[in-house]
């Protein structure tokens, strides 16, 4: 670099720097890694059965997470998540048992947790309270309705359309479910309003400084309403792709999928203190929980390292982005 | 420009020695547990990992795999309820190539698909402690009779009590949970009275552990005094039954009885807190299922049906009519510590 | 002074205020002030701490109302609900801590709030934005601001103290069409930095805007003013201009220890 001279031409910057620079290089050399790691150790793990069970697996979470990441990219958190996707199983099983119509069933039931997720915005934007609190509280209380709604049980949910998530279709060889799909679509509209729309600026810019979004004319409070909205209507979405994992609708079910959201977040490069990060990464988060789980089994090994190297991963993830932070 | 090569190239040299760390780790774990192609893999998918008592079945499981030779691989749910971490567990078995899946499923009817998809591949799998509904979508059993085990303890509160007018307590697990409803059924049948019985005073979720008991105990004794028979879903539950029992001064005037054999327990029945409990064998159910796909893998025989693997009443006040045995054979027998 | 201007034309006034008072409860933040910002020109206004400065730019941006008195703009009452108000008016502000998404990059925070959208459906049904077009207008406004930034694409974060005030001040002079207040733009800059944004300031004066400049530091006012408005106990001690009278004068009517 010759700063002596001139100032460097005003180009785009090249791939190599964009691929370099990009938040996610980072979490995508260690998804990189394990892989090659685990593909050394036991060759079934390439086999395209299991790659395509570990994107099965990584469904539920991964779909979660992309609410989380909204959440999480306006400086707040969301630990209802799990408890708001529980909800919209139990609905809408609860509904289908009741002889209703599937396709309304589900469509009420994913309007219900738009609707909890409406609430937790609400109070997190229009009564001021901070986001941890207000799930918590949501979390508390979703608790004891599940329970109440279903009676204290787990009961069955058999339905063609509830769990047509689950069906497979075959993609050049490899066996994907329509959960898969939807996992990827809803990825890549998501990514493209972050990105690609006013929407997504404004995101980042009330997480990275709520009081310059203020200053600039963006209506902050409506704006933290939307997106706890969205949030929930894609737990809603979430629920349909669990009833089409597991035919089964269970209070006691995702008790760690606030935990394990936020964790494929964190791995994924995005800031717990807001405005920093992206989709792309919480995907790749995902998919490392994933592989390290699937990986480990496969190679014999006690999957409790699982939880040792995640807690590992999310320690440096954090470090590094307190790092990055305070330089600047 | 130099600024932000600065910043990525010290962001890389920190993840790089993130990443060597971790491979350094796995490599360690790696040597340690690296299987090989042709041994037969037996998994092993129970519901926690915090219970005493599936430590005791995982224990087990592990020494006798390795007397037969077999390499067990242990997963479990991350907390009671975790369909999802079963269902991945077993996927990932079914991967790993297992011969056989022993598994403890949190919830009868979210494991069937799996389990059905783990069969058609040729893998045996066997329900351990808690069978499926229906009890044929596995191959087979091996389970403590938890209902049976709920009639003993049952029988044995009504037995003990004599003539004394029953006001009881149900202190139940988590709702709906098979073993749950075996167990609660199975008591008030050995008790003789049908749910919903004027002498039953109410019923709090304990989620089978201790803290919860107790504080599920304390409100049914502010809400009926009278209770002097107390059911618990296990040992621990009890444990924080006794507590209550004793802060309101009725330690003595309570029948209460448990289900379980956990050393505490049975501890417990010594010292005189617990009345009785019912004692299962864990360890029983492990090693008969490694044996069972050490055969399967050797000759092709699967086991098939329910499999009781027993459960005895231990108390140092038996009753008559009901065979019982005493805290020293108890302790001998016991699971945890 | 007043024998300076009777004799020419009076000039065009853009803003100005009229006898305007702030209190609150028994305080008294503005007692009667008057302001006036002639076209083309940088007015500095100066004054000791609770003198009323910032009261006095708050009523003018519309972050505050007044108790009474009146505001014209261009000649015509207005009377601002909120800062937004005022922007939509052709009022741009700087704020003392530049209102940036450090994250972001320059050309989105230079449009924050303001973002332009593709042309056609992209724009009208997607919702897409128009990257390349803010990134063009980004680097057009800064150089024709002649201000050097390594590149475009670097994050706020990335940039030095005067260079984020500098996207800042871009930012203002290119969207303010009538004006530009700045709130003390140099106080965090070392020499060689406010030296830049003093350029800057100029440029946006080149390009026909009136600045307001709040500053507590003399020897830059008297640099770049072309008039100093001077604040005392919630009025207007006096207007002077560099020409006129020196630095220790003006500190002088600012302590009321003289008169203009």
């Amino acid at each position: 670099m010759n700063t002596a001279t001139a100032s460097p031409p005003e180009t785009s910057p090249s791939l190599k720097a964009r691929i370099i620079g990009a938040p996610s290089a980072g979490p995508l050399l260690v998804l990189i890694g394990f892989c090659v790691i685990f593909a050394l150790t036991n060759p079934r793990f390439l086999a395209t059965h299991n790659l395509s069970i570990i994107l099965q697996q990584t469904v539920i979470i991964g779909v979660l997470a992309i609410g989380q990441t909204l959440v999480i990219l306006t400086a707040g958190i969301d630990l209802a998540v799990g408890a708001i996707c529980v909800l919209g199983t139990i609905v809408a099983g609860k509904l289908v048992n009741l002889g209703y119509d599937p396709v309304l069933s589900m469509g009420f039931a994913v309007l219900v947790c738009t609707a909890a997720g409406l609430a937790a915005g609400g109070l997190v934007s229009g009564l001021r309270l901070p986001p941890f609190i207000v799930t918590l509280g949501i979390l508390g209380i979703l608790t004891a309705a599940l329970r109440l709604i279903s009676e204290g049980g787990a009961f069955a949910v058999r339905d063609p359309f509830l769990s047509w998530t689950g069906n497979t279709m075959k993609l050049g060889g490899f066996v994907l479910t329509y959960g898969v799909l939807i996992m990827f679509t809803l990825y890549a509209v998501v990514w493209y309003f972050l990105n690609q729309t006013k929407w997504g600026r404004h995101v980042y810019a009330i997480g990275n400084n709520p009081e310059a979004a203020r200053l600039v004319g963006i209506p902050v409070r409506r704006h933290l309403l939307s997106v706890y909205l969205v949030a929930g209507l894609i737990y809603g979405i979430a629920a349909w792709l669990a009833l089409g994992r597991i035919p089964n609708a269970d209070p006691n079910a995702m008790q760690t999928a606030n935990l394990d959201s936020i964790t494929a977040v964190v791995i994924g490069g995005t800031s717990l203190f807001g405005g920093r990060g992206g989709l792309i990464g919480t995907l790749i988060g995902a998919l490392i929980v994933g592989v390290l789980r699937n990986g480990l089994t496969l190679a014999g090994i006690d999957p409790l390292w699982q939880d040792l190297v995640t807690g590992i991963l999310v320690i440096i993830a954090v470090a590094l982005d307190q790092m990055s932070r305070r330089r600047n | 420009m130099s600024f932000h090569r600065i910043r990525t190239s010290a962001r890389s040299k920190a993840l790089q020695a993130g990443i060597s760390a971790l491979g350094l780790m796995l490599g360690v774990a790696f040597g340690a547990g690296s299987a090989s192609a042709q041994e037969v893999i037996v998994g092993l998918v129970t519901k926690t990992e915090v219970n005493p008592f599936f430590a005791k079945m995982r224990q087990a499981a592990e020494a006798r795999a390795k007397e037969k030779g077999v390499k067990l691989i242990a997963r479990a749910g991350k907390f009671d309820g975790d369909n999802e971490g079963q269902v991945a567990a077993i996927e990932d078995l079914i991967s790993a190539g297992a011969k056989g899946i022993l598994v403890t499923p949190n919830n009868s009817s979210g494991m069937l698909d799996i389990i059905k998809k783990a069969r058609e591949a040729g893998v045996l799998v066997i329900a351990l402690d808690t069978a499926t509904d229906p009890a044929d979508a596995v191959d087979a059993t091996f389970a403590t009779d938890n209902f049976e085990a709920g009639v003993q303890q049952g029988t044995y509160a009504r037995k003990a009590m004599g003539d004394t007018k029953a006001v009881v307590a149900m202190l139940d697990g988590t709702p709906g949970g098979t073993v749950d409803t075996f167990r609660h059924d199975g008591y008030l049948k050995g008790f003789g009275i049908a749910e919903g019985d004027p002498s039953i005073a109410g019923a709090a979720i304990t989620n089978g552990a201790q803290d919860k008991g107790q504080v599920g105990m304390e409100n049914l004794l502010s809400k009926n005094g009278d209770i002097n028979a107390v059911y618990t879903i296990n040992e621990p539950a009890a444990a924080g039954a006794y507590a209550a029992l004793k802060s309101f001064g009725k330690e003595s005037d309570v029948m209460l009885t448990s289900i379980d054999g956990g050393c505490a327990g049975v501890r417990d029945v010594k010292d005189g807190k617990i009345a009785a409990t019912v004692m299962q064998f864990p360890y029983k159910m492990a090693s008969m299922g490694i044996d069972a796909v050490a055969e399967y893998a050797a000759t092709g025989k699967k086991p098939s049906g329910f499999v009781n693997t027993g459960s005895f009443l231990i108390t140092d006040k038996p009753v008559e009519g009901l065979e019982s045995k005493d805290t020293a054979w108890g302790l001998e027998n016991c699971w945890g510590d | 002074m007043s024998f300076e201007t009777n004799t020419e034309t009076p000039p065009h006034v853009v803003l100005e205020a009229r006898n305007v008072v702030k209190t609150y409860g028994h305080v008294t933040a503005l007692a009667g002030v008057d302001f006036e910002l002639r076209a083309g020109e940088i007015l500095a206004v100066v004054g000791d701490n609770g003198a009323g400065k910032s009261t006095l730019i708050k009523a003018l941006t519309g972050a505050l109302h007044p108790t009474s008195g009146e505001i014209l703009l261009d000649g015509a009452p207005v009377h601002f609900r909120g800062p937004l108000d005022a922007r939509h008016a052709g009022i741009e502000t700087v704020y003392q801590d530049l209102a940036m998404a450090p994250a972001l990059d320059i050309a989105s925070n230079l449009f924050l709030g303001r973002e332009l959208r593709a042309p056609g459906i992209l724009g009208s049904i997607f919702r897409r934005l128009d990257k390349k077009r803010m990134r063009e207008e980004a680097r057009r406004a800064m150089s024709e601001l002649k201000f050097r930034l390594p590149s475009i694409d670097n994050a706020v974060e990335a940039l030095s103290g005067g260079q984020r005030q500098g996207v800042a001040v871009a930012r203002a002079a290119l969207f303010a069409r009538k004006l530009v207040i700045m709130d003390e733009p140099t106080a965090a800059l070392g020499v060689r930095e406010t030296g830049q944004v003093l350029e800057l300031i100029r440029s946006i004066r080149e390009r026909g805007l009136a600045v307001v400049l709040i500053s507590h530091n003399m020897p830059n006012v008297f640099d770049i003013a072309d008039r100093i408005h001077i604040m005392r106990l919630g009025r207007r001690a006096a207007v002077v201009t560099p020409k006129t009278h020196s630095m220790n004068d003006v500190v002088a009517i600012m302590t009321g220890a003289a008169t203009a």
